[in-house]
């Protein structure tokens, strides 16, 4: 019967009433609000449950009995600090962290992810750049943890999924080497930052850590989990070209000689290309108890995305399987993890994207007198043949090739932890991990017969190409770990050592050959070329941690490295950190306080190496077979006759035998902050990483070795930056949450070093090739700048603001205007990135936005610069190219690819992903749990760049797949 | 464990010296690597793992960087193409970072370290057994000796030195000595002498005339290079002295009376002249004339750069690949009015294509500007395809480097310098050369009609820009189209005349010295 309750809320822990807090009865949608003197009233019916929500309090129930006056105490609920983090080689309580460590968990990933894990997390994480390589269905992306900490050796992290460190240089006929694992079973992304954190991986932590874990079985009955989703992708925008009358009208104004050349047809070669694309993925997957303590977790995935460069797609089957059973009264704990991925990529031909641009927009797509081509229009020759310099045509280029890849890939590992019989304290861990892949092209890369976009093949019936890679790389990490609590002294510590094996290993082979026939009816083959490469990893590390009184935390690691890819006297490379925490809220001028819950301060410092040279063997002198097509021809003229003699050359390689590792020392101080019960909270890091040793290609002295240039050990750079996170809950009540994140990275890269000798004079490494001429460079490696700085000739510009075309300062004003006179000028990392979210929750429904902004950064137009220029409509009277409408704010007759003018400011704004969902467990009777949503993922960018897209990875804009807006319709459900 | 880090490579094509360099053959194939430098850009063919990083690979090979080097500076041809710093090449406006200069800088310093370094294992591995040895060292000594006077041509003699006693690693090669001296000359003379069995020491020894393969090293080639760098010694060593002509005349009497003679027979399967014989895919036929040749084939030695580079980028407008044998034109190297204009109408050594091309140059960058260039042709004598069916741009066409012809003239030329008239011999040589041509000698053979007429029988074989400066005319006293960032032409700074050490061995090696005025 219907009753009034009444009562008083308050905090636990001192007693004082709590305003504000939410009094609902369970299962219905009656509730009311604690009054400010914490108290409140509300009518139900004995047996009802009433549920007093708090944020930063923890819930409690109470069932209403014979008492019409309920109090409740509420105790604090310090929001995620008991959480546990996977860290290296282990785990930690949140609290406990005194490293630079942010996790991305499960509930928070971006919705609406296609297929490529790292979308998961972008935008998320401060201090992580992640610039996906364009559109294509699966496409990887480019990782930068506080920017790059190398110039020749990879800026990758380290990746490591459930314990497998991957290899990252990826596996061939997969488009993303993190590919590894299905979007849908990952369970947590933790980024390790600073040195303190990542040291304990050594020799391939400079770049930071990413450890990826996966789902596993809980403890409990059956659960059925299904999340599906179908989804539409388009071409979110176009590149600007003239159109077929437009460039009529260009061509007879400018060329009025070759107008013979144009065609009749109005063709929109970007639309001939691209299309909408639909997708669709499907996850099944089980979880539960199979007999007492051992809980498994099995999942099937199936996503078969369509890209929007027509024919492009990747069709991929995961399975997965984990099983974490625990022994002997879970003494051990056993943690298998089994991943299989079988994918079939079409690569369709990325050429087309390029030529789509470029091709002549009056000309057909197809005709009847252009049989020889397979009916599509070419450019030819007078004597019919195609003319290999023109621009191809982009529907050719599509339906004339033939471009799959089948991937098998398989990772797995078995982690045995131990926990001694008669030293619970101490425990042993081993670890067995191995990662086989084998890429490979299905059915050979086919250029058919009658493309004449390949004069070569054209010309022989067609041709086909073949590769095939497989790698196989293990793992043996053993490691054994005491902790133990003193509460005599209010401390706690714990000490860890261990041992690590790793083996890589691969081999490519690779082979082509045409379909005409020689004279004996053969299909003569160019001779398979076959590449075997290794090397082995060995490592000793330990940590110790020290915690005194909850409130002082100290961390030491060590790591010693060997490596094969260095000489006896280079090979070891010792990597220490060390960090300090002060959990200042714990003392006592703060505990006392309201207002703010949590105030940490770790200050840390480590050194890290990299190792990732390219160069399995660049310590020693090794020589070199070549390959069949690079012999030298005798002829045997003493016999008259002439007879051809080929022979196989050997060639002595450069090497530098003091090859040794690059070493990144990481200074970092960092803050964690929570205000209102951490209502709002966040961190903020400031950071100063050097690095020195740096592996970098420079020129060796001419003469000195057998090679003009090496990798070799040389200069120095340091990023310094600083990054802040904030988390808030903005709004929380009965029916309604608003949550908002953002983080703001600043990060500063410059290169302080590059030559043994100081030498003011050098100019540095130039880098950045480009389309358009050949071994055009646009970008410098210079000291004083940030790595991948533009180098270009400075623009002179009339006094309407336009460029003057082939006029530049003569900066060294020396009269003569040549290459000295190329400038430094702009960078093309962001200075500042940007992350936002937010979600809203009203009853059953949700919302979220996730948005990214770059600024501060520059983009090499190359799209604009390769076809931003009239004779380039035209050459020599042979055929013509489409003209980018930069032409008109330019009027370049020649190319100016060295003008700064192509330099261009492109900072943007990119609303990631929009999500509406709704919960329909209610509708049905939350027999089920089921929850349908919506997205749009690249819903739209806001930027003053004229090109395509401003995000480019490496700064030059050219032939990007264009990355598309999707829009997606998905489900959930779990029972 | 921790003994895996040990490691020897498990690639089948790689392995260290000791375990390589087991036979005779091994040495031979190291060898050949020296030859292979002059023709491919690395070990894949036709590009791929190539021998000198940071380039364009194409670029990097040898006798492209050398064309780009020895002919695009000169009278004999243009190119527009926007390839970074390349168009200064043709304006003669090169600073001393030019990519393309450095290529080739770098190119010829290599194939010095190359050859050192198989005379260095072959002192240290070579056994007594391998009785060809001395003959394999013989020749490693002339292919550094032709890359050291190419860089001595061109840089001077401030360039590194290094030989077999250099070590390999983290150190600063000293230069031979200052911009004009004589260290470097003396050098590349003694080697020379060496190998041709002039010296004392006559263990190593080339092969003589007549028992060398096609693109094969035999004494003729060492002579050759002995007698161009005689008959350049004022440019070399600053100074002329007249005992350098002499012995320029006595190599090049050696040339002459060993057997060699000009292409002037036909067949009557032949299409082409027998001049051109000496530029197409067959042309290791003509040895009779070529001295010495870089070697290509379609099938087995391919790269971007060398005949490919200078039959391809020949080809542009409304030229048609397939009648030179190519599948592609690349529409970038022409020539230019000056040395056009130096040939009479009957001169069959005119060979251009002219349909759709002005002879004016108005635009570097039109290919259509500028009288195209088909002296060489990637197709047999008899008028067929190579070994590449006309499919592909992978060529059998060698490089002539050196050739009777250029022989004839130089001792022309020695004549005059030492004599101020040529001799009855050498007027018969002019006599032979002029009749293949089909035109008449002049009344009077001075040294302005020589250096006309090398152009006019050697154009496009990497001769134009040693001959300019010879004859004092490649920065002032003549003048054709671009020279000097000018469509007519005009003077440049004497300084052009040597090309600039790449500023990034000045940095590399402080104990470099930039040549003067860079």
């Amino acid at each position: 019967q219907e009753m009034t309750v009444t009562g008083v809320v308050t905090d636990a822990s001192n007693g004082m009433p709590l305003p504000g807090v939410t009094v609902a009865i369970k299962g219905t949608t009656i509730g009311t609000i604690t009054t400010p003197d914490g108290t409140y009233t509300l009518k139900a019916n004995k047996g009802q449950i009433l549920v007093y929500s708090f944020i930063g309090y923890k819930n409690v129930e109470s069932v209403i009995g014979d008492q019409s006056q309920i109090n409740i105490a509420l105790d604090a609920d310090v929001i995620g600090m008991e959480e546990v983090v996977v860290i290296g080689y282990g785990t930690s309580k949140k609290k406990d962290l005194t490293g630079s460590i942010q996790t991305v968990s499960a509930d928070d990933f971006n919705q609406g992810v296609l297929s490529s894990p790292q979308q998961l997390i972008n935008g998320k994480v401060a201090g992580v750049q992640i610039t996906d390589g364009g559109g294509a269905p699966g496409e990887g992306a480019t990782i930068r943890i506080r920017g790059g900490s190398s110039l020749s050796a990879s800026n990758d992290p380290l990746i490591i999924i459930d314990g497998v460190p991957l290899d990252n240089s990826g596996v061939s006929g997969m488009r993303n080497p993190l590919n590894v694992v299905n979007p849908n079973d990952i369970e947590t992304f933790t980024v390790l930052k600073d040195a303190s954190a990542t040291a304990i991986y050594g020799s391939r932590a400079s770049n930071g850590v990413i450890l990826i874990t996966t789902k596993k079985g809980k403890a409990s009955g059956l659960q059925v989990d299904y999340s599906g989703n179908v989804s539409v992708a388009t071409p979110a925008s176009k590149l600007d070209m003239l159109s077929a009358d437009e460039y009529r009208e260009v061509l007879a104004d400018k060329f009025p000689g070759n107008v013979g050349l144009l065609g009749t047809a109005n063709t929109d070669w970007q639309d001939e290309v691209y299309r909408n694309a639909i997708s669709t993925d499907h996850n099944l997957a089980l979880s539960g108890m199979v007999v007492e303590n051992l809980p498994y977790r099995l999942s099937v995935g199936y996503n078969n995305t369509n890209g929007i460069l027509d024919e492009s797609s990747m069709e991929r089957t995961t399975a997965s399987l984990n099983l974490n059973p625990s022994l002997f009264d879970d003494h051990l704990r056993v943690n298998i993890a089994a991943k299989g991925m079988f994918i079939n990529n079409n690569f369709s031909n990325q050429g087309a994207v390029g030529a789509a641009i470029s091709m002549d927009p009056t000309q057909v797509i197809r005709g009847d007198e252009y049989a020889a081509y397979g009916g599509y229009f070419a450019w030819a020759r007078p004597d019919g043949s195609p003319n290999g310099n023109a621009p191809d045509n982009p529907r050719a280029l599509i339906d004339q090739r033939v471009d799959k890849s089948k991937v098998n890939r398989f990772v797995g590992n078995a982690q045995f932890d131990y926990k001694f019989h008669f030293l619970p304290d101490l425990r042993a861990n081993l670890n067995l991990g191995l990662d086989m892949s084998e890429g490979k092209d299905d059915d050979g890369i086919q250029t058919l017969p009658g493309a004449a976009w390949d004069t070569d093949a054209y010309l022989r019936g067609g041709g086909y190409n073949t590769y095939v890679q497989k790698k196989e790389n293990k793992l043996l990490d053993f490691y054994l770990q005491y902790t133990k609590a003193l509460p005599s002294i209010d401390s706690r510590f714990d000490v860890m050592g261990g041992y690590s094996w790793q083996h890589f290993w691969a081999e490519n082979t690779s082979g082509s050959w045409f379909n005409l026939p020689n004279e004996d009816g053969e299909y003569v083959r160019d001779p398979e070329n076959l590449t075997r490469n290794e090397n082995y990893l060995v490592s000793f590390f330990g940590r110790l941690n020290y915690i005194l009184s909850d409130k002082y935390y100290v961390t030491f690691t060590l790591r010693n490295d060997g490596s094969s890819r260095f000489s006896e006297e280079n090979r070891w490379g010792l990597f220490p950190s060390v960090a300090l925490a002060w959990n200042m809220k714990e003392e006592s001028f703060l505990s006392n306080s309201d207002v703010l819950s949590t105030l940490k301060m770790k200050v840390g410092y480590g050194v890290t190496g990299q190792q990732d040279i390219g160069s399995d063997y660049g310590y020693f002198g090794t020589y070199k077979s070549g390959q069949p097509t690079a012999q030298y021809m005798y002829y045997n003229s003493l016999t008259g006759s002439y007879d051809r003699i080929p022979m196989t050359t050997i060639r002595p390689n450069g090497y530098d035998e003091n090859l040794k590792w690059e070493e990144t020392t990481t200074y970092n101080v960092g803050f964690d902050y929570g205000f209102l019960n951490n209502r709002i909270s966040g961190t903020l890091d400031v950071y100063l990483r050097e690095t020195k040793d740096l592996l970098n290609q420079i020129p060796v002295p001419a003469g000195a070795n057998l090679t003009n240039e090496l990798v070799t050990n040389v200069g120095s750079l340091e990023n310094k930056g600083f990054e802040f996170t904030v988390n808030a809950t903005a709004i929380q009540n009965n029916d309604f949450t608003w949550d908002i994140g953002a983080n703001v990275t600043y990060n500063q890269n410059e290169i302080t070093k590059l030559t043994r000798v100081e030498d003011p004079n050098y100019l540095g490494v130039q880098t950045g090739g480009i389309s358009g001429g050949t071994g055009n460079l646009v970008q410098i490696h210079q000291v004083g700048q940030a790595a991948g700085s533009f180098f270009v000739y400075q623009q002179v510009y009339d006094n309407d603001g336009n460029p003057i075309e082939g006029v530049y300062i003569d900066r060294d004003e020396n009269g003569e205007f040549n290459e000295s006179d190329l400038m430094v000028y702009k960078q093309s990392a962001p200075k500042v990135m940007l992350g936002l979210n937010t979600s809203l929750t009203y009853k059953n429904w949700d919302f979220s936005l996730v948005g990214r902004a770059n600024l501060g950064q520059y983009v090499y137009n190359n799209m604009a610069s390769n076809t931003g220029w009239y004779n380039s409509m035209q050459i020599s009277g042979e055929y013509l190219n489409n003209l980018n409408r930069d032409v008109f704010n330019t009027n370049f007759n020649s190319a100016q690819y060295l003008s700064s003018y192509y330099v261009q400011k492109a900072s943007f704004f990119r609303m990631d992903n929009i999500t509406l969902g709704y919960d329909m467990s209610d509708l049905l009777n939350n027999s089920f749990k089921m929850r349908v949503y919506s997205s749009v993922n690249n819903a739209f960018v806001i930027t003053g760049y004229e090109g395509l897209d401003p995000e480019v990875s490496g700064g030059i804009d050219n032939n990007v797949y264009p990355r598309p807006r999707t829009f997606l319709l998905g489900v959930n459900v779990t029972f | 464990c921790v003994n895996d880090l040990d490691v020897t490579p498990i690639d089948p094509n790689l392995a260290t010296a000791d375990k390589i360099l087991d036979s005779e053959e091994a040495f031979y194939q190291v060898l050949t690597k020296i030859y292979a430098g002059f023709a491919v850009s690395g070990q894949t063919g036709p590009a791929g793992d190539p021998d000198l990083v940071g380039f364009d690979e194409g670029h990097s090979q040898y006798w492209r960087a050398y064309f780009v080097c020895q002919e695009l500076p000169t009278d004999e041809a243009v190119n527009g193409w926007n390839d970074g710093d390349l168009p200064d090449i043709s304006q003669l406006d090169w600073g001393a970072n030019n990519g393309f200069i450095r290529q080739f800088y770098y190119r010829a310093i290599y194939q010095v370290s190359l050859a050192n370094e198989f005379i260095r294992q072959a002192n240290s591995l070579g056994k007594e057994e391998y009785t060809n040895l001395p003959q394999y060292m013989a020749e490693a000594r002339f292919l550094r000796a032709l890359a050291y006077w190419h860089a001595l041509d061109l840089f001077g003699n401030g360039v590194p030195f290094v030989t077999e006693d250099s070590p390999i690693g983290s150190v600063l090669p000293l230069p031979a000595g200052e911009a004009r001296g004589p260290e470097l000359f003396n050098y590349i003379e003694s080697e020379l002498m060496a190998i041709v069995g002039d010296t004392e020491d006559d263990s190593q020894v080339l092969l003589d005339v007549g028992q060398s393969m096609g693109g094969q090293a035999n004494k003729a080639a060492a002579w050759m290079v002995l007698a161009k760098l005689y008959l350049n010694h004022s440019v070399y060593l600053g100074e002329t002295n007249s005992e350098y002509y002499t012995k320029a005349r006595t190599y090049l009497n050696k040339i002459t009376s060993a057997g060699y003679s000009l292409i002037t027979d036909s067949e009557v399967t032949d299409v082409y002249t027998p001049y051109e014989r000496l530029f197409l895919a067959d042309n290791y036929s003509a040895d009779s004339e070529i001295i010495y040749s870089i070697n290509f084939d379609g099938d087995v030695s391919r790269s971007y750069g060398g005949m490919t580079y200078v039959i391809a980028a020949s080809i542009g407008g409304e030229m048609t690949p397939n009648e030179y044998g190519m599948a592609n034109g690349w529409g970038g190297n022409r020539t230019t009015k000056a040395l056009v204009n130096k040939f009479d109408a009957a001169d069959g050594r005119a060979l251009w294509f002219t349909e759709g091309q002005q002879l004016e140059i108005d635009q570097q960058d039109q290919f259509t500007h500028g009288y195209a260039v088909v002296k060489y042709k990637n197709r047999t004598r008899s008028g067929g395809f190579g070994t590449n069916e006309g499919s592909s741009d992978w060529v059998d066409v060698n490089v002539p480097v050196f050739r009777l012809a250029d022989a004839y003239l130089m001792a022309a030329e020695v004549d005059l310098r030492l004599d101020g008239s040529v001799s009855a011999q050498s007027l018969s040589y002019l006599q032979e050369i002029v009749d293949r041509a089909g035109v008449s000698l002049p009344t009077n053979v001075d040294l302005d009609w020589i250096l006309d007429e090398r152009a006019r029988e050697l154009y496009w074989e990497c001769h134009r820009r040693t001959d300019l400066v010879r004859f004092g005319k490649f920065t002032s006293g003549y003048n054709w189209p671009l020279k000097g960032n000018s469509l007519s032409g005009k003077d440049v700074d004497a300084k052009y005349n040597l090309m600039p050490i790449p500023f990034t061995d000045i940095t590399a090696n402080p104990n470099l010295v930039q040549n003067p005025n860079y």
